[in-house]
Formats: C-alpha cells, structure tokens, sequence
C-alpha cells in the first residue's frame, strides 16, 4: 500500500495553483481522502498539486453570506475558528456537523473544500450543505465561475470540476432566523462513513422546508420544496404532520428498490426533522 | 502447593506490568521498528482471482532479476499440515502459485526493491495471464455435489467429516424439540500490527536469522527448516516486541518461506511487512461456523439431548500447524459447554473453499459453539415460558459433580458454575432490568437482558492433542531460571509475551519462590537461540505451563542455594529454609545475593560436594492432569435497540470469571477486556463478507469494522478463585475466555428485546439492517412457534 511515484507541487497562490494544474496534475488538500486513493493505487497521478499552503484558508462575510475558503479545515469549523464571519447561529450548526466527521486526527487535516470535490456521497458536507443551499466558487485559468452546490455534485465521486479547475470557496447562505435546523446521521460506529443521513432546513414563518436524504449511491436526494411532506403546507407544528409517504415515493422513484434501506432513509429523515423542530430526536416505535 | 508469600509482589499480586515502560512510551521493537544495512522490501503479486489457472506469467525484462516465481524456487516444498484424524484430506499449499490459484490474495510472484514503493511499482508491472474457474465462496454450497473443487484429486470438498453420537435416539420423545439455523460470519483476527518478516544470513554462526511476528518461534522453526531443507540448527528465529497474536500469529506463512529463501539467493537482509490490505484479503481468516441445531428439553427446561451438524469453512489450505480440521474437532467436542445432558450427536464438515484458511483466532471454535447453543438455549427458554436463566439452572454442572466427565469425555476440573449464574444476575439487576422492560422507554427504544455462559479448556497437552495427529503436540514445558552473579534473575521461556504481560507476571511467580524483586528479574524469550524449545503461546496455556515450569526451575534453585546456604551458615541442611529470598539457618542467615556471590565469584568458600549444576537450572513442568484447566464465566448484558434503525446501545455489561488462583488480577482484567472488545466485533461489527466469486468484500477498515473505543463499554467484573487441582498454584487459563461469550450474551439481549415484535437474530455480526430486515419481515410474515 504504497503509492506510485509522483511529482509533488506545493504552491502558495491559487495562481500558481492552477498554473500548475494547467500542465496537468491532481489537487490534493488535506490528504484524507486522496491520501488512500494514492495509496490504494486507486489514483495515480504524475504530479499532485497540494493546495494546502496556498490562500484558501479563509473566511469572510459577503452580506448574508459566510464564503469559506476551500482549505478550512472540518476542525477549524468545529473549533469556532471561522465564527466571527459566520455569525453565532451559523457557526453552531457547522460546528455540529464538523464534529461529527470521522476522528479529530481526520478533522485536523481534512478540508470543507476537499470534501465536496471528492463527492461522496455519505460524506456530511455533501449533504449538510446541500440542506444549507450553499454553492461553490470555482477557479478557473481564465476567472472564476459559481455553481450551486446541486449543479456542483454530478454523481457519486463526480463533480462539474474541470481537470484544470480549482474549487476555490464555498458560499454558505446565512438561514433565517425563524428557521430550524436538523442534522441527524446513521452510522454503526462512532467516526464512521453514515449509512444514511437527513438533513433539513425548515422555515415555518415562511412556509418553507428544504429537505435532503443523503449517503445513497448518487448525490443528496434534495426536497427542495418540501411541503407535500408536511401535508401540503408547512406550518408552526410541521413536525406533528410529517409523512413518510412521499419521502419514500421519492426514494423509489430514484431508483432505490430495496424496502429495508428506503425504511432507514426515511426514519432517519424524520428525526432531522424533529430535530429541526427543536424537538428530541425521538426514536420511532417499530 | 506451596504457601503465598507475604510479599506484595508474587502471586495475588495487582502489580503494573513492566513491559508496558516502554510499550506505552513507544519504544517497544517490533519488526517493523529493524533496519539493517543493506536491507531490501518485498512485495508480492497475488492472484485477483479466487480459482483461475495460470496461463502465463508476464515479467518485463528489465525487472527479471528482481522478480521470482515457483520455478525459480529450488529445492522449497509446499506447506503441509496434515491432520491424523481418519479421512483427512489432506492439501499442498505452494509456496508460490504453480499451475492454480486457489484464493484471492494467493502468492505468485515475489518482488524485491530498495523500498516497499519501488518493490510494489515492480509488482504492478508484472501481469498475469488466468483462465478463471468457477469459484465455491459458501461452504454449504461447497458441500453440494457437482461443486466447483478447490482440490480436483479430493473428488469433493470436505477436509474431514466427522460424527459422535451418543444415545441420540434417547430424546427424541422430548416434549420441547429447537430447530435452529444459526451462524457466524467470517472475520480477520485484525492485530494492531500485522504480520512482518526480516530475514538476513549471519555467517559467523552459519544461520539464517528471521525476525519475525510470531507467538511460536521454535513451532515456525520447525515448519521452516520442512519447507527450505535445511537443519533446525540453521535457521534462528527471533520474535520480538509483538503487537497482538490472538492466533494469527500462530500460522508459517508463506510469506516466511518466501523470504527464507530469497535471503539465501540475494544475499542481502529482506523484509516484508504485511499492509492491512493483505492482512483483510490475502492472509487467514477465523470464525465462519455454521451450525444446524435442535434441543431436546422437558417443559421444566431439563435438556434431553442436543443434535448438532456443524460445518467450519476452513478455506482453501490446511494452515501449518494447527490445520484445517482443528476448528470443526474443537465444535464437536466442546459444543455441550458447561452442562450436563444425556443425548448428543453432532456431525462436522472441515470444508474447502477458494478462500483464506481458517484459523484458530481467540477462544477458537468456543465462541462459535457458545453463540450456537446459547441462542437454542434461550429459544428452549421461549419455548417452555421459562426465564432464560431458569433453562440454566436446570442444566450447569453442579459443584458437587466436579472433577466431572462431561458427555464427550472432557474433564472439568473444578469450579462453581451455577454460582457464576447467580452472581451475574444479581450484578446485572436482572430483576431490576425487567421491571423496566415491562414499562418501557419513552424514546420508544427496546430494552433486552441477555445472559451467556461457557467453560473453556485451557492448556490442555499431550493426550489431547497427540488424538489430532497434527504438526505439533505439546508436551513438557521448560523454563530456565538463572541468578546473577550480583543476586538478580533471569527466566527464560520459549512461549511468547505479545501482550499478555508474561514479562511481569512470570517474575511474579518466580519472585513468590524465590523473593527476587519483580524488577531485577527478567524475562528471556522469542529466541530460539536462546530459550527451551516450546510449541509457544496459544490456547491460553502459558501461564499454567510456562508458569509451572518457571516455578519447578525457581523451586530447584531455592534448593541449591538453601544447600549453599547451610554451609555459609555453618548449619546443618536439616536446620536451615528457604524463604522470602534468604536462608535461614539457627544462629542467622544469608541472602540470596550473598549465595549468587559465592557460587561465581568466590567458588574457593564453597561446599565440598556442591552440586555442579549451580544456579542455573533449566525444568520441565506438566500439571498433574494434562487434560486441561477449565476456567469459566457468566456474562450478562443489558442493552437498548433501536428498532426502526437497528441501532444498539449496550448500557451495562457484567462479567463474573473464574480463572482459578489469579497470578495478577490486574492483567487478568486486561486480558477480560481485550477479549470482550474483540467477543463486541464478532457480536455487533465484524465480517469479513465474499461474493459469488470468491471476491473478498472488505480491504480497508472503512469497510472492515473494528468495534473502537467508543464501541466498547466498562465492564463490571467480578472474579471466582476456584483452584484447579492440577497445576502449580491452582492457576487456569483465561487469556481467550473474554472472546468466548459477548457474541452470545449480546445476540441474546437483542432476542430478548425484539420477542415482542417477533425477530430472532441467528446470525452474528448483529448488524442494524439485520436488525431493521427481520422486524420489518417479522411484521409482514406471523412468526414461527416451537413444539411445545
Ligand atoms: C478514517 C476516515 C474517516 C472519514 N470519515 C468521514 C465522515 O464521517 N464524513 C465525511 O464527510 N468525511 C469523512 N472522511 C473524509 C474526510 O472528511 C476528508 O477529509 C474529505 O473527504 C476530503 O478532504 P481533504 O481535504 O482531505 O481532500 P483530499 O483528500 O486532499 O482530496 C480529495 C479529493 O478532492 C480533490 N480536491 C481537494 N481539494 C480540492 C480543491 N480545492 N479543488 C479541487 N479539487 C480538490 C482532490 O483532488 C481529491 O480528488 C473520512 C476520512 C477518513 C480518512
């Protein structure tokens, strides 16, 4: 388990960055993921490109915007490092989601950047920003380009990244302030890939629930209008009339044929849900 | 039985381990950790296929010389472990693939650079030409006539078949009759450090040295000198610091031959360290028992009998020294457990399958057969209307039976088994836990109470193994005990210490005869050049054996000092005792260190007639009864599911043990601990799964689950102290036990909590969709009743 041999570029610029990519080479940011791939000799670029010294460790305030750099690590999130731009309410809730990635050791390297240009599917920043409507902001040689998130992840492993292309940021809208937020992740053990995940972001006041069901074989599963699962209307006592009908009619109509995997996703679903609605993550009687 | 000095450090002692100065500030030297001038890295290309013939071997010839296959191995011979056992099949594993390959993972080439990296990029340049074959991945399938054969000339697949019955026929009137389909999923024995092997020639003693991971050094010795054709004399292994065996260090591999040669042929030293890849897809697994099982009971929970047909997938090659058959003769002959019956029969299968060889992993085929019978046990319970514990009263042997031959011929030594029961009840709150049952949890989670019980036979010996007629028989241990010329000691033993804390619990016992400080005492071993031959650690012997010899060899060496001794004291030998490390004689005494002096350093103030031998002695110890210790224990757990995601949280765990006379209760708790972590991964998290073809579903740890620190609880512990009347001190063997009962008492709780809904979990690891599937189909299909 040792990788093939590779150049190894560490620029300090995203313009140096790309400069290097432009003659070809493999992004490598904290190493958590692409690091095995080398290793598995799953990957095997002639040269990778470690962006991890360069500007992109950021974190700034654009009106009601939190834009990250892509090299924010999922510990720096989780440590408030990134609180004073993104704002009490904000911070909170990444830091929620950062915490429950993987162990500390992973945390300390992997980036918010690296985890969606490796799109898997099970991964939480995939799916807790697929909830949270962020999009992404793209280097490019000749500028930059912005894609919503969903635009963003094209399949299982896939994204709309060109070989040349950096991700350069990521732009996280901040929620409302009457919006409830909720988070809830099925794994066997603690640090674990989830089996199943549920995000949701649901707004009474407005009347609006965004929902996603995560870590199926293809990108998050996103409800973007999610009121047929509230009875048609989402309201101030939503999470009393959530129904699992449509959820699972979602699911079946994206293909997922087995019975017992469309029961996990939609439970874990609904206590995403609950949770959101500030109300114990309450486990459902069989 | 000699008396328990007053001292704080022999036997009884909860002294800190030494070894771990320098285990827990990482200055522990492992294999990896040996860097020699000169050495090389291996790599191997091994077959991507589970069954294929070899077409061709394509090797660029730029990397020729770097690359080795079966033909140019001169003179090496496969791997054989045949079993005496009457119709054993017997398998050839090649060192290096010739004409099939026969299991993903199978060595085939050897590749050899300056580095692992440049060694594997060779590797990777190396193509192979097969033509597949179809594959057996399941054992019972493999049974099945027309079966694809892993080993043509068999005619089938079946290592060993085997049958006891003993008066089956008797029960088959019983008014309860349990038929039920349970089994365990494969897994890999998953060591911290994998396996890793340095080999280099050193000349001036005309050896060749293989440092190497190994719990059996002179066992490996043995097999290595076979497969090379060399003497014994000329190979020299070294085992050092080793980060956890739990069998899988108990196997010659390949691998080892491998470099045995490859030395020989570059000259230089070589290395292969295994990376956990090959460790989950390539190199031995454990555990894939399949079990057929119906009790006999009276509706008072009185057994009958039980009737058992067990099937062991044992993989492609009988593994060297234990082999193929080990497992399914283990199952037949221990499956009755702690009770007493009068009806059992039970029919095994060894069989052969395109996958790695099964090994003995911790606890052996007990965790298996405990998982078997405790789940019919509880089924038997369900089935009367009984609590589970009151099926277990009816049927424990009983103290006042002990010594007792159980039904299959094994000999209980002692203890107090229906103590251990109630013990763990009481610990558990078993009355408390119901009551909170009956009301259930607001958060709508399930509350269950799952109880296991086992006996395990430990360090058992010749008459029992010499019945397998395999590579190795254990006969006398031997320990050799030498003072310093400045009063300190050293012990020398050929088992080995990988975890197990021999290094201080051995001085323990020594330090109990001798009074030598635990710490100027130390502990010589995994080097056959310099240690008493020994088939090594396994089967939870070392303390009983090496233990007994280490205490024959120190009592020998109080003897010859007290004679020394009486003369330095002017006393007659009659006058003068040996205790607490000096003689005492009428008018004074002498101490240890005083006699050390003399006997090297002033010979002229010596005895006329002295024995010559000195203060060295090296003994052989067996117990009085070699048939084994029999240590045991209660386990009882209580936990919560969550029955719409399957999820299981275990909310206490008691453990009630009896191990005979403790040498350390403090390691012997470690030992608990670590076997309970690893008895939660065969429970809840580990499988090594397989395709149809033979693929090996897992090569990463995201796929393999260990259970990790967050996964494993705090057991409460509560120790028996039963003697066993035939070893020295009363000491049995726990090191496996902690392994042998949480799969059981685990799946047991889970059962307990799901009865109400109607799903019964057979099968192990217990995962949350196993759990999820068998509700959800519970709830689609009415659930099957037993005959009662
Ligand atoms: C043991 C373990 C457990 C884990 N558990 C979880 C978990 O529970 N949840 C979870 O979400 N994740 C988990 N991960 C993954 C972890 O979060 C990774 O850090 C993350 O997926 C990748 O981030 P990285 O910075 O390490 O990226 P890298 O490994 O460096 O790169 C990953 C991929 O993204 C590309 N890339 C990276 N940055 C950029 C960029 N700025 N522009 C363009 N391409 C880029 C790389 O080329 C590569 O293809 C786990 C990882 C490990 C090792």
């Amino acid at each position: 388990m040792k990788p093939a041999p590779f150049a190894l570029e560490r620029p300090r610029t995203t313009a140096d960055a790309l400069a290097f990519l432009a003659a070809g080479g493999r992004v490598m940011a904290g190493g958590q993921s692409l690091g095995p791939m080398l290793n598995l000799r799953l990957a095997a670029p002639g040269r990778v490109v470690d962006v991890s010294a360069a500007d992109l460790r950021t974190a700034a305030r654009e009106g009601e915007t939190l834009v990250l750099g892509a090299c924010v690590t999922h510990a720096d999130i989780e440590d408030g490092r990134i609180a004073q731009a993104a704002g009490p309410v904000l911070a909170a809730l990444l830091a929620r989601v950062a915490g429950g990635i993987a162990y500390r050791a992973v945390r300390n390297r992997g980036t918010i950047g690296g985890s969606l240009c490796h799109a898997d599917p099970a991964a939480d920043w995939v799916n807790a920003l697929s909830a949270l409507d962020a999009s992404v902001e793209i280097a490019t040689p000749s500028g930059s380009r912005r894609l919503p998130l969903g635009d963003f992840l094209t399949g299982a492993l896939a994204t709309a990244l060109g070989p040349d292309e950096l991700l350069a940021a990521v732009r996280i809208p901040q929620p409302a302030a009457t919006a409830g937020f909720g988070y809830v992740k099925h794994c066997r053990k603690v640090g674990e890939f989830a089996h199943a995940i549920g995000a949701a972001l649901i707004d009474p006041a407005r009347g609006a629930a965004r929902l996603v069901m995560g870590a199926l074989e293809r990108p998050p599963l996103l409800i973007a209008d999610a009121r047929a699962l509230f009875g048609g209307a989402v309201d101030a006592d939503f999470a009393a009339r959530f129904d699992p009908e449509p959820a699972d009619a979602a699911l079946q109509a994206a293909g997922i044929a087995d019975p017992v995997s469309r029961h996990v996703h939609v439970e874990v679903l609904r206590r995403a849900v609950m949770q959101a609605a500030g109300l114990q993550a309450g486990r459902a009687a069989a | 039985m000699s008396p328990r000095s007053s001292s704080l450090e022999g036997v009884g002692a909860r002294l800190p381990r030494k070894e771990d100065d320098r285990l827990m500030r990482g200055r522990g030297q492992f294999v990896g950790d040996i860097k020699l001038p000169g050495m090389q890295d291996v790599a191997f290309v091994r077959s991507p296929l589970a069954h294929a013939r070899i077409r061709g071997i394509a090797i660029p010839p730029e990397d020729r010389s770097r690359v080795f296959i079966a033909a140019d191995l001169d003179g090496v011979k496969p791997i054989r472990a045949v079993s005496g056992l009457p119709g054993f099949k017997v398998s050839e594993q090649p060192v290096l693939a010739t004409g099939k390959v026969r299991q993903v993972g199978e060595l085939i080439a050897i590749c050899v650079a300056p580095t692992r990296a440049e060694a594997e990029d060779i590797a990777a340049r190396v193509t192979l030409d097969l033509e597949e074959l179809p594959a057996v991945s399941d054992m019972i399938a493999a049974r099945a006539p027309g079966a694809p054969l892993v080993h043509e000339h068999w005619g089938d697949n079946v290592f060993l078949e085997t049958l006891v019955d003993i008066d089956m026929a008797s029960a088959f009137d019983a008014p309860i009759k349990v038929s039920r389909t349970i089994s365990t999923a494969r897994q890999c024995m998953a060591p911290i450090e994998g396996r890793g092997v340095v080999v280099h020639l050193d000349h001036r003693a005309d050896q060749i040295v293989f440092h190497t991971a190994s719990q059996m050094p002179h066992i490996v010795r043995t097999g290595l000198a076979g497969c090379l054709g060399l003497d014994e004399g000329r190979i020299r292994i070294v085992s050092p610091d080793v980060g956890g065996g739990f069998g899988y260090k108990a196997i010659l591999l390949a691998e080892e031959v491998c470099l045995g040669w490859l030395a020989q042929r570059c000259g230089h030293p070589v290395r292969w360290l295994e990376d956990r890849r090959e460790h989950l897809t390539a190199n031995a697994n454990c555990r894939e028992h399949h079990y057929q099982i119906t009790l006999y009971a009276e509706r008072d929970g009185t057994l009958r009998g039980v009737d058992c047909e067990a099937t062991v997938d044992s993989g492609a090659y009988s593994a060297y020294p234990f082999s193929a058959c080990l497992e399914a003769a283990q199952v037949a002959s221990i499956l009755p457990g702690p009770y007493d019956f009068p009806a059992y029969r039970c029919r095994t299968w060894s069989v052969a399958t395109n996958k790695c060889p099964i090994l003995p992993y911790r606890g052996v085929a007990r965790t298996g057969v405990c998982f078997a019978l405790e789940l019919a046990l509880d089924a038997v319970a369900a089935a009367a209307g009984l609590a589970p514990e009151e099926v277990r009263r009816k049927n424990l042997v009983r103290p006042a039976q002990m010594p007792f031959d159980n039904i299959t011929n094994k000999h209980f030594d002692s203890g107090d088994y229906p103590q251990a029961l109630e013990r763990a009840l009481t610990a558990i709150n078993a009355d408390g836990v119901r009551a909170r049952q009956a009301r259930g949890e607001e958060d709508g989670r399930r509350i269950g109470l799952g109880l296991s019980i086992y006996c395990e036979q430990a360090a058992h010996g010749t008459s029992v193994y010499s019945g397998w007629g395999i590579p190795m028989v254990p006969g006398f241990e031997q320990a050799g005990a030498r003072l310093t010329p400045d009063g300190g000691l050293e012990l020398r033993i050929g088992a080995h210490s990988h975890g197990q804390g021999l290094e201080t619990t051995l001085a323990q016992v020594a330090h109990e005869i001798l009074g030598v400080p635990v710490a100027r005492t130390r502990l010589v071993h995994g080097d056959t050049a310099m240690t008493p031959y020994s088939t090594g650690s396994w089967g939870s012997r070392v303390m009983v054996m090496a233990g007994g010899a280490v205490a024959t060899a120190c009592t020998e060496l109080a003897e010859r000092a007290r004679r020394i001794g009486a003369h330095l004291l002017q006393a007659d030998l009659a006058d003068v005792r040996f205790a607490d490390g000096r003689v005492t004689g009428p008018s004074g005494d002498v101490s240890l260190a005083q006699i050390a002096h003399v006997w090297y350093r002033r010979p002229q103030d010596l005895p006329a007639g002295v024995d010559a031998g000195g203060l060295e002695v090296t003994a052989g110890y067996k117990p009085v009864r070699d048939s084994g210790t029999f240590s045991y224990a209660a386990h009882a757990v209580v936990l919560a599911v969550d029955p719409a995601l399957g999820e299981v949280e275990i909310l206490d765990y008691v453990i009630v043990e009896d191990g005979g006379t403790l040498v350390n209760p403090m390691v012997v708790d470690g030992q608990i601990y670590g076997g309970l972590a690893q008895g939660l991964g065969t429970a809840l998290y580990e499988e090594m799964a397989f395709d149809a073809a033979g693929q090996p579903l897992a090569s990463t740890l995201a796929d393999y689950l260990l259970p990790g620190a967050a996964e494993v609880p705090a057991p409460r512990i509560d120790h028996m102290e039963t003697p066993s009347p035939y070893t020295r001190f009363g000491v049995k063997g726990i090191g496996e036990g902690g392994a042998i009962a949480p799969p059981a008492a685990v799946a047991n709780a889970i059962n307990d909590a799901l009865r109400p809904l109607g799903a019964e979990m057979l099968h192990s690891p217990v995962t949350p969709r196993r759990i999820v599937e068998a509700i959800l189909a519970a709830r689609a299909a009415p659930s099957r009743r037993d005959a009662a």
